[in-house]
Parts: structure tokens; C-alpha cells; sequence
């Protein structure tokens, strides 16, 4: 019951609730008035950032191979780290878009090909330089460049041409894009100064931290960074991060008190965490899913019947329930969900239903079984989804045969190069950009060999659409268009599930983005008094 | 002596040329793995153009032939090169990795060593009664249970519910000695559990073979007692296979303790080791490689040594 009280209050804090609504809620919890009325208190007390003390992340995904280049960063730890000391020009919004971090504001031409950041001015690097519109456009330079490593190498490809003019960073596109902006929040495209060309890994920035320490795959500490120009995050005087790779050693590590927040508790025992004391798991959904892939252009695969057989003979809920433990929803064979700007939720959802997936597998011709691949990387679970599939799909006649191929090399050798394999997808901050890195004919990552000429025209269209509500039903159409005839069977959604301790408190809900906050939390939370 | 250095030189000779063909071996291994060190950094987010520009940035272009080479030319001269993933020179990295592995080593061999010894002596003492039941049986089910199981139990009730010693064990530099001890507690009580029961065993069992000599019986005619049979007649005969298991263990507790440093979160070697294979960081892995065979074949030799100097009619042949 208190936790329930502590729940309301703070949605009060937060402005969801009304104070009447807490009150009458309290009261049905048998709470008298004074008593919920000093509770209110407490909590909005609670509500003003503590700002000393240090806060201890235990952090799943480093490894003493990483490096604080921002352009290399591959993993969880190094996104946080990296959130630490810089930032991009614009970053995610919790109430939803997004908010002006390096670029003070942005703005479009009207045919959306010209797009104009104004860079915040006076805000100084970690170092005590100024930042200029010059240091973005080295920043972009170096990640376009000719020998980049940047995993936003495939944002950089759409710009024709940028340039720096006075305290404004202009960029030209090929093509018109409404979604610029979203593409800049990526978290390689962190400003450095002079574009970090010089040394890459300096971790030097305009973040609310200064690495102090860094020991790869072990432990980062970052001091108050004192040029930092927002009040509004970096609280607690200084952030240390421990790499724990180990599941039962993180939840341990929160448990035992040595760290304030983890990320990634694996469902199968986040209902166990969740009773112990002292601790909050909290559980937020986002854009990233759990996939069988089939290549499009693959026989058996190339027959649309049989793909639509596979996708009938899916149990969703079965999925959601024995393979996320319920901490996840259920997909609709299109990559985007809730969790997207421009979202249509009235597409019809696709359920298990054995006798369509016996009637479009009879109807495709195929005989024998199927060849599934999967590996334990392939997503958490991923055999025991594979296994569940089998059963699911034999009840309609289908027979699937399971290979288990190693982790090693899973990347290279089996996801995008064999036919029918499990996998997983991070999603991305806008639906353009989900579809063109994995959907449209052209894309690198094509991984289910999606070739459709009326999708890809759709994609371009919705593009240069600064309608919003046309662009909404275009996307719309696209999802549609890959339901029922793309090679993606995607049966859930899996949550973010991380957990703080009660040492700690400010959790917001972001909509998008990745764990721990989009990874904001141990700037914005605090410790608590 | 002459023949002892003679020996030394000789089992030197044969361990170097054994390290070459470890290095070969390491080094044909990681080339067997499925993909390259390109595809493992960038993984699911790799472009063939990124992928192209890295490959040219490694050097892995060169023929596997010629970067053996040039690998094993740094060795000699000194040079363990520098990280293929993230550009760290491997000599400064595998320096502090080293030292924190032989710390936890040190602390768990300080305690293992002396108490099996001591525990194999009380074993023998009171052969087939409880003591030495007890003891056998309680070693053994440490030693059959895995180490995660055991690292994971004293985690929970150690850590989590009595909140006595720290559940990770991340040393850093500037930590003071008894914070350092403090930290690697639970790590070190782990391995402890894991190695106490071979080497109590093996006291044990050298020093009832022992007991069963015409001259341990002169002893316990001529009067002495139990304990001084054991310390001056038995156990000094029995000293070689003694060392020759806790060398074996000394030798586990800095190459194998991958799973216990990932339990407790400590930066040993191990855990350096496994992230470099899984990013096919081949001259890393032939470092570390190269590294923890040295140990194993030096630990040995020192074994074999000891086994011969403690053995009268080794060191002096017919």
C-alpha cells in the first residue's frame, strides 16, 4: 500500500495526477486527509535534486576492448559513458521529441533538404573552449569521412554538403528529410572539439562529467564537469560506473547496496527483484524487438504463402509471456511500434491461427521441414522462442527443424547471410529511420532481402512530407505493405527492464531510446536525502 | 650444483621452445574463428565500407604468414604491441591485469596452501576417525561443487544478507592494502574452497603411503610421538608430490579463474583474455596466451626442481 501511495505522489509531483485525484485515492486507501497531505509534501520535498554524493552505476556490455571514441561505441557502457562527458547537437525529449542540447535551436528550408542548427552560444567544452559551429562541422567531417570506423557512417551518407557559418552549422541533403534532427540525437555524433580529429578518445565534451578514470570493461569515474551550462542534470558531485557483465552479479551488486542503479535485469527474475526491499525494477518500453528473419528472395522464403503461413503460426502471446516473462508486448510483423513518433495503432493485429497458417502453407506448395537458425545471442531466449515456434507451427502441420549455431561469428556467418535465422533490433528514434536501415531495397542491412519498389517510393515520399498527418498515413501504409508481404516476423517488443535502489531518486519515463533513461539516469536522478 | 644448473638450463631450453609452439598453436587457433577482428568490433552495425576501412587500418590485409612474423619480432625485441581494438599498448594493459591477477593469487594461495597442508597433516593424524572424516568430506563437497555455485551462495548470504564483505571486487589503483584484501575477500575465500580439497587430499594420501615405511615405524618404536613421526619422517619424504599438486593449483589460480573474476567483477587476466578472443584481438590473445603458458610450464619447473632437490637420490645419481 505505501508503495502504492509513494507511486501516486510522485505522478502527482510529475503532474499526471491531480492533488483532488491523490487525495480521493488516499482516501480510498483508507489514508486520512492530513496524513496523505504530509505525504504530498514529503514527496515534492524529495522532488529538489540533492546535488552532492556519488552515484554508482552497475552496468552491463563493457569490455576491455572498447574505446571512449565516440565513433566506436558499440555497447551499453560505452553509450553511457560517452553521455557523460558530451553530448550531440540534439537529444530526446522525456515528454516526447526532442530538446536542443549543443544547437540552441534548428530550423528547415521548406522543401526540407536545407536544415540550419544554431549552435547554444557560450557553452564551453570540458577543456574551456568555446564551442563553435566549426567544431561541429569537424565533429560531422571526421564521421563522414572518407576512412571512417563511425557507426553513423550510414547517417552521414544522405548529406551532400555542410558547412559552418558564423554560430550556425548548415547542413544539404540529396534528398529532403523531415526527420533530420532525429538523426543528429545519435549517440556516436558527440561534438568534440575540432571535431576530435586529433585524439578521438579524449573524452572531452560538453556533458555534465569528466572522465577521471577509465579503465575499460572495469570501471569509469567522472567528476563535475564545472563549464557544464544545464542546471537541470548532472546532480550528484560525481558518477561511477562498474562494468558488470554477470546477471546474478549486477541484481547482487544493487541488492548488497554497492551500486544505486543497474541496467538490463533479465526478465526471468525481475518479478523476484521486484519484491526484494529497498529496491524499484522499473520496467519501460521501448522501440527494440525480437525477430525471425526470412530472406524475401530465398526459396522456400520467396513465396509469399509461406511466409504468411510462418507468421500465422506464431504465438505472440506465448512468446510474451514464457519468453519476456510479460515485461514486453506483442509484435505485428512491422518493426514499429508504440514507442515511435507518428504511430498508427489501428493496424489490425496479426494473431496465432493454426488453420490460416495450414492453408497458406498448403497454398505455397512447399514440402519438408524448415530450416530455422538460432544462437543464444541472437536475442536472451532465443532458442527457447525457437523451440516454443516449433511446437506452435507444428500444430499446424508445419514443420520446423531447429539448428543451433555457436555465438561466435553469429554476426558474420548467420544473421544476413542464411535464409531463416533469430534476431534482434535495437529500433531506432523515427520510423524513417527504421525502415531506410533495414527495409528499403538499398539498405546495408536489408536483412530480410525486402525488395519492393512501391515501399521504397512510400519511404522517399513520407520523407519530403512536412505534413505530419499525411506522413502518418503513409507510414501507415508502409507497415501494412510489410505485415502482410515483408520477410519479418516480429512477435514481441521486449521492455527495458532496469532497477534502482532507494537510495536514489528523480526516475522519469522517456518514450524511445534505451535503458537506464536513454541512459540519463545517473545524470538526472539523484541521491536521496 | 653443476648439475642442478645444468638441469635448470636444460628444462629452460625446453619451456622456451615449448612457448614457441604455444604461440603457433594460439595463433592458428584464433585464425580458425569465424569472422574477423573487423567484423567482432563493429558486430551487427558493421558497412562493408567501415569494415573495408578497418580491415586496411589493422593491417589485416598482410597475409597470416607475415603478421605472425612480425608479431613474434616485436616479442623479441621486447614489444608486445598494441591492441587491434582499441589501439592500447598491450604491455602497459596486461602489466596492471597481471598484478591484480597474481594479487588475488597471492592472497588465495597464502591461505589455501598452508591450510591443506595443515588440514592434510590433522587428516593423517587421526586417520579414519572424525577428524578426518569431516575434513575429507567437507573439502570434497567444496571442491565438487562448481565454482560459480559457490562464488553465487557466498554472494548471497555473505554479501547480500549479512553485508560482511563486498559482492563485486573491482580494485583500482589507489585503494589502500587493507581495502585491497577487504575487496578481494570473497573471491579469494571462493578459490580457496576450490582449490583446499586437492591439495589436502594429496598431503594426505603422499603421507600415508609414507606411513607405511619400515623407518616410520623405527620412529614410532623409538617413542616419538604421532605428531613428530608425521613432521620429521613422513612429510619430509613426501614433499614432492606435495609441491608437485600445489604448484598445479598455483598455476589454476592465475590461468583459470575466468568464471570467479566474472562473478565478482574482478579486472584480472581472464576476463581480459575472453574479451580480446571474443574480438578475435589476436595479438592480445597471443600475449595473454603466451603469458599463462610461461606460468604454467615455470610453476612446474619450479615443482619438478623442488622434487628433485628434496630427493637425495635424485640429486645425487649413480
Amino acid at each position: 500500500m505505501s508503495r502504492e501511495l509513494e507511486h501516486l505522489s510522485r505522478k502527482v509531483i510529475a503532474g499526471s495526477m491531480s492533488r483532488r485525484d491523490f487525495l480521493g485515492r488516499a482516501s480510498a486507501l483508507g489514508i486520512s486527509a492530513a496524513f496523505a497531505g504530509t505525504l504530498l509534501s514529503n514527496a515534492a520535498h524529495a522532488q529538489t535534486p540533492n546535488r552532492s554524493g556519488t552515484i554508482k552505476v552497475g552496468i552491463q556490455g563493457g569490455a576491455s576492448t572498447d574505446s571512449l571514441d565516440p565513433a566506436l561505441a558499440a555497447n551499453a557502457t560505452a553509450s553511457q559513458v560517452i553521455r557523460l562527458w558530451g553530448e550531440p547537437l540534439v537529444e530526446l525529449a522525456f515528454e516526447g521529441g526532442l530538446q536542443n542540447r549543443v544547437a540552441e535551436e534548428y530550423s528547415a528550408s521548406d522543401d526540407a533538404r536545407i536544415w540550419t542548427f544554431k549552435i547554444r552560444s557560450g557553452i564551453e567544452f570540458s577543456n574551456g573552449k568555446t564551442v563553435t559551429a566549426q567544431d561541429v562541422l569537424d565533429t560531422f567531417d571526421r564521421h563522414a569521412g572518407e576512412d571512417t570506423k563511425s557507426g553513423a557512417l550510414g547517417i552521414m551518407r544522405g548529406i551532400k554538403d555542410m558547412k559552418a557559418d558564423g554560430d550556425k552549422f548548415v547542413v544539404e541533403l540529396e534528398t529532403p528529410n523531415a526527420d533530420l534532427p532525429y538523426l543528429m540525437a545519435d549517440y556516436h555524433l558527440i561534438i568534440q572539439p575540432g571535431g576530435g580529429k586529433d585524439d578521438p578518445a579524449a573524452a572531452i565534451g560538453t556533458g555534465p562529467y569528466m572522465i577521471e578514470t577509465s579503465e575499460m570493461g572495469v570501471r569509469f569515474v567522472g567528476k563535475k564537469n564545472p563549464n557544464h551550462w544545464d542546471p537541470e542534470m548532472g546532480y550528484a558531485d560525481s558518477v561511477e560506473l562498474v562494468v558488470i557483465n554477470d546477471d546474478t552479479a549486477r541484481v547482487a551488486a544493487l541488492q548488497s547496496g554497492q551500486v544505486h542503479m543497474i541496467n538490463r535485469v533479465p526478465p526471468k527474475v525481475a518479478g523476484l527483484v521486484s519484491r526484494a526491499p529497498g529496491v524499484e525494477v522499473r520496467s519501460t518500453s521501448g522501440p527494440g524487438h525480437y525477430v525471425f528473419i526470412m530472406h524475401c528472395n530465398t526459396a522456400p522464403f520467396d513465396n509469399n504463402d509461406l511466409r504468411l503461413a510462418l507468421k500465422y503460426a506464431m504465438n505472440r502471446e506465448e512468446m510474451v509471456e514464457k519468453i519476456l516473462f510479460g515485461y514486453g508486448s506483442i509484435g505485428n510483423d512491422t518493426p514499429i511500434n508504440g514507442s515511435y513518433p507518428l504511430f498508427s495503432g489501428d493496424i489490425e493485429q496479426r494473431h496465432y491461427d493454426p488453420e490460416k497458417a495450414a492453408f497458406h502453407f498448403k497454398k505455397s506448395g512447399h514440402d519438408g521441414p524448415v530450416l530455422l537458425r538460432t544462437s543464444d545471442n541472437s536475442f536472451p531466449g532465443a532458442p527457447d522462442a525457437a523451440a516454443l515456434f516449433q511446437e506452435s507451427a507444428s500444430k499446424a502441420g508445419i514443420q520446423l527443424e531447429i539448428k543451433r549455431e555457436p555465438n561466435d561469428g553469429y554476426w558474420s556467418e548467420v544473421w544476413n547471410a542464411q535464409p531463416f535465422c533469430t534476431s534482434y533490433w535495437g529500433g531506432r528514434p523515427t520510423q524513417d529511420q527504421m525502415f531506410s536501415t533495414a527495409y528499403l531495397s538499398s539498405a546495408d542491412w536489408n536483412d530480410t532481402r525486402f525488395f519492393n519498389d512501391g515501399f521504397d517510393k512510400m519511404l522517399l515520399a513520407a520523407r519530403a512530407e512536412l505534413d505530419n498527418d499525411k506522413r502518418k498515413a503513409i507510414y501507415r501504409d508502409m507497415s501494412v505493405l510489410l505485415r502482410d508481404e515483408g520477410g519479418l516476423i516480429c512477435p514481441m517488443f521486449n521492455d527495458f527492464i532496469d532497477a534502482t535502489s532507494d537510495k536514489v531518486t528523480g526516475w522519469q519515463e522517456i518514450n524511445g531510446g534505451f535503458d537506464l533513461m536513454n541512459f540519463y539516469a545517473p545524470m538526472k536522478m539523484w541521491l536521496a536525502t | 650444483m653443476g648439475m642442478v644448473a645444468r638441469l635448470v638450463a636444460q628444462r629452460l631450453a625446453l619451456g622456451l621452445l615449448l612457448l614457441f609452439a604455444v604461440s603457433i598453436l594460439i595463433f592458428a587457433g584464433t585464425q580458425i574463428l569465424p569472422g574477423d577482428v573487423a567484423q567482432s568490433i563493429l558486430g551487427q552495425s558493421a558497412t562493408p565500407e567501415a569494415l573495408a576501412n578497418l580491415r586496411k587500418e589493422l593491417g589485416l590485409n598482410e597475409p597470416a604468414l607475415s603478421r605472425y612474423f612480425s608479431w613474434l619480432g616485436g616479442l623479441l625485441t621486447g614489444d608486445l604491441g598494441t591492441s587491434l581494438s582499441s589501439g592500447a599498448d598491450i604491455s602497459s594493459a596486461i602489466a596492471s591485469r597481471l598484478a591484480n591477477t597474481l594479487f588475488l593469487a597471492s592472497v588465495a594461495a597464502v591461505v589455501s596452501v598452508p591450510l591443506a597442508i595443515l588440514l592434510g597433516l590433522i587428516a593423517v593424524r587421526y586417520r579414519d576417525r572424525w577428524p578426518d572424516k569431516m575434513i575429507s568430506a567437507v573439502t570434497l563437497a567444496s571442491i565438487s561443487l562448481p565454482e560459480f555455485f559457490i562464488g553465487y551462495v557466498l554472494i548471497f548470504f555473505v554479501a547480500v544478507k549479512l553485508a560482511w564483505f563486498p559482492s563485486i571486487a573491482t580494485v583500482y589503483d589507489g585503494m589502500g592494502f587493507g581495502q585491497r584484501l577487504m575487496t578481494v575477500a570473497l573471491p579469494a575465500a571462493t578459490l580457496t574452497l576450490v582449490v583446499l580439497a586437492h591439495m589436502m587430499r594429496m598431503t594426505r594420501a603422499a603421507i600415508l603411503n609414507v606411513m607405511q615405511s619400515a623407518y616410520v615405524e623405527t620412529a614410532e618404536l623409538k617413542g616419538l610421538t604421532a605428531f613428530d613421526v608425521i613432521r620429521k619422517h613422513a612429510f619430509p619424504n613426501a614433499i614432492a608430490p606435495i609441491v608437485n599438486v600445489v604448484m598445479l593449483n598455483l598455476a589454476f589460480l592465475v590461468v583459470g579463474v575466468v568464471v570467479v573474476e566474472v562473478i565478482f567483477v574482478y579486472p584480472g587476466m581472464g576476463q581480459y583474455l575472453v574479451d580480446h578472443v571474443s574480438k578475435r584481438d589476436v595479438p592480445v590473445v597471443q600475449a595473454c596466451g603466451l603469458i599463462f603458458a610461461a606460468f604454467y610450464i615455470g610453476l612446474n619447473l619450479v615443482a619438478d626442481i623442488v622434487a628433485i632437490l628434496t630427493n637425495p637420490r635424485l640429486r645425487h645419481p649413480k
